[in-house]
């Protein structure tokens, strides 16, 4: 396949169709695979990577990127289809300046997944294929892909492509895995036990801001933590804000339009499962409202600005 | 810096008796920004306002805190008042320590403590209130009846005859509603019918008045004053403009076994209907239902004999579009079912009937032609037994009603003293929990029934109705002789408990008018304003708002279109200046408000903004159009990035309030 996305990539560029390339490049490490922009063949064929490691959402990118004149293709997974046609939905990429390859995905794995299998002292290999060839620096090892794949792939939600200019593989059937099942056994605690575990997760955190500049549906033009006039404003770990309101305010800000592609969790350096918290809210709305899935869809209107007759009615009691 | 005056209300001992006010103003007195603080016995008289008068100029003040009762009782007068001290009515804060502290608490120091901190938290807000100035919106003159029966009626008459047009949708084929079921009334027993259908025909050809017929509301949109409404026309395959009313069609269509609903199924009418004879409009319907050709495409009788080409099997609904000024809710009731209520044989026996059924086989043109007959056997019923109060002031809500239906002891006097008058072999006996007849006429009504008419009425409730062998034996309590009755009767008559109409749910949520656990609209105050609903340009009429008999509902009615006029008679309302805005260098264009709006005040541009570095950036940005927003402040909650605001209650002022109030 990337061979087959580098190719693409060129073609797009030479016949015209785009300016610039949005995919992904080694970063500082063989499995930080990081979005990156191309403009020439050349930068292409030295350094755009597709393979088991590029988690990484470009949809968010495109706000800036589509903005930027001219056009860019974007190759996009189906789960950055997701966030993409939500963002399209939301007016924040301006679709016409953007050209989307549609790139299918055999599941993208984790490095720690990885390590805890024994694989370490990792300086390269092949991870394209089902089965990941890893050199290390006691010798080669391999290790089946579905092994070590990241938890939002053990759960994949969807392998359809839900907005694309064209298909690059083919188009793939929303996928029926019970992702919700974590959220479950978050539900069976009592609220004591919950509190304690969320605040024994949250105080990990140390206010890097990963999860809030990587999630495609937080990318408001002034973040309310950024602003000293929202009264909620708070830019580094000084306090307990962390534990009990930034990840719970940020949750709240992306609920109705998270499309739970699981990159908070993924890029959070202490390993908070932050994605259950949106989780638990997508459970709740499909609870509430009926089945609802963020960007699945350009027109469905997202239940929380909506009203129709069908809505429950606060029970008596509820209110009041 | 700002210059804040603060002015406790005693409100007599309303307040006084449970907050120390002297210790409140006291308190305040200390807050940041206050230069003046009082109290007095009645802020809103004429020397309170005086006094807040003289401080705003003795003190230079900027902004006012009242400490008082609910701003919904007089923040309007302070607000005056101090306009016209010099300072604009939006600096004004009302700190609610009536209903919202003094009535609620015992405890004096608590009562004072609290009310300490509502008036910091008024205080906090005052300090960033900004001055707002009131525009003006144009009125529509044109008003909206939603109901045909005599509330709907009556109300649409009144304002009509003050010269303004009005419409009014009726659900079903013909306006009337239920007076038009019911045969004498109360308390002076002259003919509903007599009564009613010049009001109707006098409301068919009232040139300001226009029937939608067979239709209903489908959405609302906009604001007091200019409403937007869609009505749904029901397809009743009939041309209204080309059918006559011959009557022709309902005699010979074949399909004979349709129950007639007006008859309230006691016998059966055609698939293609007129409801009755003097029926507004008097266009005949074709009950989707029953009619062999729409259901098989096989038939087509009615079409044949019908000479003005009236009939058109493929009509389909269609909707009318139409702005209007103001809107009256006149939706009605119905007894309620009684499926729940075994216990009367209802379902069990034909000859245990509604008092509603009742008053069809009573009527002339009812299914008997007006002779009492049983509807089991069709002989004369000698012995009857009527018992009130069924599902009414029912404890624990999940059988019956809470509350007490109002004309359910008139018209059981009514009917028994017709019986009694017209057959005076019968013997009626009518069980009771209480008689509750206030009203005019009325109490001297049920005695007449008593002492004239020789009516048993017998003071407790029919535990079992048994019907056997062609009789009913009903086993009831007589609380006041201490005995157990039974008694064998031939028919028993059930007054159920009225309801709000089924469509006033949906209803109420399209024009966001409030409803009470009981599904009646809730008046915007059960004493001073209860025509009104607390939406603005919403009005009430009828059993809607309550169970009430026909005086009420003429008089309620008339109430309601006074209210209307005196709102169509302006050419233009004040608008509410506390409208939303949206602060362009937040806003991400998404949409979200837009989709939350109610009345469709937000819209979008593409702006240029200046970018770093000597750029320029185009952006997409909401724009709130303040002569359309109401204020509602949808927008605000639903703005993922706190772009909106809503002017005098901003998410800034709010988080201040609530500081105050935590500090």
């Amino acid at each position: 396949m990337q061979e087959q996305v580098k190719a693409k990539a060129i073609e797009l560029l030479q016949n015209g169709t785009c300016d610039r390339v949005l995919a992904w490049k080694t970063g500082e490490f063989f499995y930080d695979l990081t979005p990156a922009v191309f403009t020439t063949a050349e930068e292409i064929e030295k350094d755009l990577v597709f393979n088991a490691f590029c988690g990484a959402n470009l949809s968010k990118y495109l706000i800036a990127e589509s903005r930027k004149g001219g056009k860019v293709a974007a190759f996009l997974k189906p789960c950055d289809t997701y966030s993409f046609q939500q963002l399209l939905k939301e007016h924040r990429i301006w679709r016409e300046n953007t050209y989307v390859v549609g790139v299918q995905c055999d599941g993208m794995c984790d490095i720690d997944a990885v390590r805890e299998r024994g694989v370490k002292g990792v300086t390269g290999g092949d991870f394209t294929g089902d089965t990941l060839t890893f050199e290390t620096l006691y010798g080669t090892e391999t290790l089946a892909r579905a092994d070590v794949l990241a938890e939002r792939c053990r759960f994949c939600k969807s392998k359809k492509l839900v907005v694309f200019d064209e298909l690059l593989g083919e188009q793939g059937e929303e996928q029926d895995a019970d992702r919700f099942a974590e959220v479950q056994w978050l539900e069976a605690m009592t609220p004591d036990e919950r509190f304690a575990f969320w605040q024994e997760e949250l105080s990990k955190c140390i206010r890097c801001n990963a999860c809030r500049n990587v999630c495609p549906a937080c990318s408001c033009e002034k973040c309310v933590f950024d602003n000293p006039k929202s009264g909620v404003e708070n830019k580094a770990a000084a306090s307990s804000f962390e534990e009990q309101l930034f990840h719970v305010i940020r949750a709240f800000h992306v609920a109705g339009r998270c499309t739970d592609c699981g990159e908070c969790a993924r890029v959070c350096p202490q390993h908070i499962p932050l994605h259950l918290l949106n989780r638990k809210f997508i459970k709740d709305i499909n609870e509430i409202y009926g089945p609802y899935q963020a960007g699945a869809d350009p027109d469905t209107r997202p239940p929380l600005l909506n009203f129709d007759m069908g809505d429950p009615e606060p029970k008596r009691g509820d209110v009041g | 810096m700002q210059r804040i005056g603060v002015f406790v209300c005693w409100c007599g001992s309303n307040i006084a008796a449970t907050v120390d006010v002297e210790a409140v103003a006291e308190a305040l007195s200390h807050e940041a920004g206050v230069v003046f603080s009082t109290n007095y016995q009645y802020m809103c008289s004429q020397a309170g306002q005086e006094l807040i008068q003289n401080a705003i100029h003795e003190h230079k003040l900027t902004g006012v805190v009242i400490c008082s009762c609910s701003p919904r009782m007089h923040e309007n007068t302070f607000r005056k008042t101090c306009e016209r001290a010099g300072i604009n009515p939006y600096m004004v804060e009302i700190a609610n320590i009536r209903e919202q502290c003094s009535w609620i608490h015992k405890d004096k120091a608590v009562g004072t403590e609290k009310a300490i901190i509502l008036g910091r938290a008024a205080i906090a807000k005052v300090l960033l209130n900004a001055p707002l100035t009131a525009g003006t919106s144009p009125v529509v003159k044109r008003a909206l009846v939603i109901g045909g029966g005599i509330a709907g009626i009556q109300t649409a008459l009144d304002i009509a005859d003050a010269g303004f047009p009005v419409d009014i949708v009726e659900k079903e084929p013909t306006i009337g509603g239920k007076m038009t079921q019911i045969d004498k009334t109360f308390p002076t027993l002259d003919c509903a019918a007599c009564i009613l259908t010049p009001k109707m025909v006098d409301a068919a050809q009232n040139e300001n008045i226009k029937i939608y017929s067979y239709s209903q509301v489908e959405a609302v949109k906009g604001f007091v004053g200019n409403f937007t409404v869609t009505i749904r026309r029901k397809a009743r395959y009939v041309d209204e403009e080309k059918c006559t009313g011959c009557g022709l069609c309902t005699e010979k269509c074949p399909q004979k076994k349709v129950p007639n609903a007006f008859n309230l199924g006691l016998d059966t009418r055609r698939a293609i209907y007129i409801p009755f004879a003097q029926a507004v409009p008097k266009i005949a319907t074709i009950d989707a239902d029953y009619c062999t050709m729409l259901k098989t495409g096989k038939c087509g009788v009615c079409s044949k004999v019908c000479t003005a080409g009236a009939i058109d099997y493929k009509q389909q609904d269609s909707f009318v579009e139409e702005q209007y000024g103001a809107i009256v809710v006149a939706t009605g009731y119905n007894p309620i079912k009684l499926d729940r209520f075994d216990e009367f044989a209802y379902s069990q026996s034909p000859d245990v009937v509604t008092s509603l059924e009742l008053e069809r086989l009573m009527n002339a043109a009812g299914p008997t032609g007006g002779t009492l007959l049983r509807p089991s056997d069709k002989t004369h019923p000698h012995t009857l037994v009527f018992v009130q109060c069924v599902g009414s002031r029912c404890d624990g809500g999940e059988k019956g009603k809470p509350y007490c239906s109002k004309i359910c002891c008139m018209y059981t006097a009514k009917h028994a003293m017709l019986i009694r008058e017209k057959y005076p072999d019968t013997e009626v006996y009518v069980f009771y929990i209480d008689v509750r007849t206030p009203g005019k006429n009325f109490d001297e009504f049920y005695r007449r029934a008593v002492e004239e008419y020789g009516v048993h009425y017998i003071k407790g409730m029919v535990g079992k109705v048994t019907p056997q062998n062609g009789k009913l034996y009903v086993q009831a309590a007589d609380l006041l002789g201490g005995q157990q009755l039974k008694i064998e009767a031939d028919m028993v008559v059930l007054a159920a408990a009225i309801e709000p109409d089924k469509s006033a749910r949906p209803l109420a949520t399209m024009l966001t008018a409030s409803m009470d656990t009981n599904d009646f609209f809730t008046e915007a105050h059960p004493k001073l304003r209860p025509v009104e609903s607390p939406t603005a340009g919403i009005f009430l009429s009828g059993a809607c708002q309550g169970p009430k008999d026909i005086p009420e509902t003429v008089a309620q009615a008339g109430a309601a279109a006074s209210k209307v006029i005196g709102l169509l008679v302006k050419d233009h309302l004040t608008c509410n200046p506390c409208v939303a805005e949206s602060n362009e260098l937040m806003c991400n264009g998404c949409s979200a408000c837009e989709k939350v709006c109610p009345y469709g005040a937000i819209s979008y541009i593409d702006k240029e903004f200046r970018g770093p570095n000597r750029t320029t950036l185009l952006r997409r940005v909401a724009q709130v159009n303040p002569a359309v927003c109401q204020g509602c402040g949808a927008c605000t909650v639903a703005c993922p990035s706190g772009a909106m605001d809503l002017k005098g209650f901003s998410n800034a002022q709010i988080m201040a309030e609530v500081d105050a109030i935590c500090k």
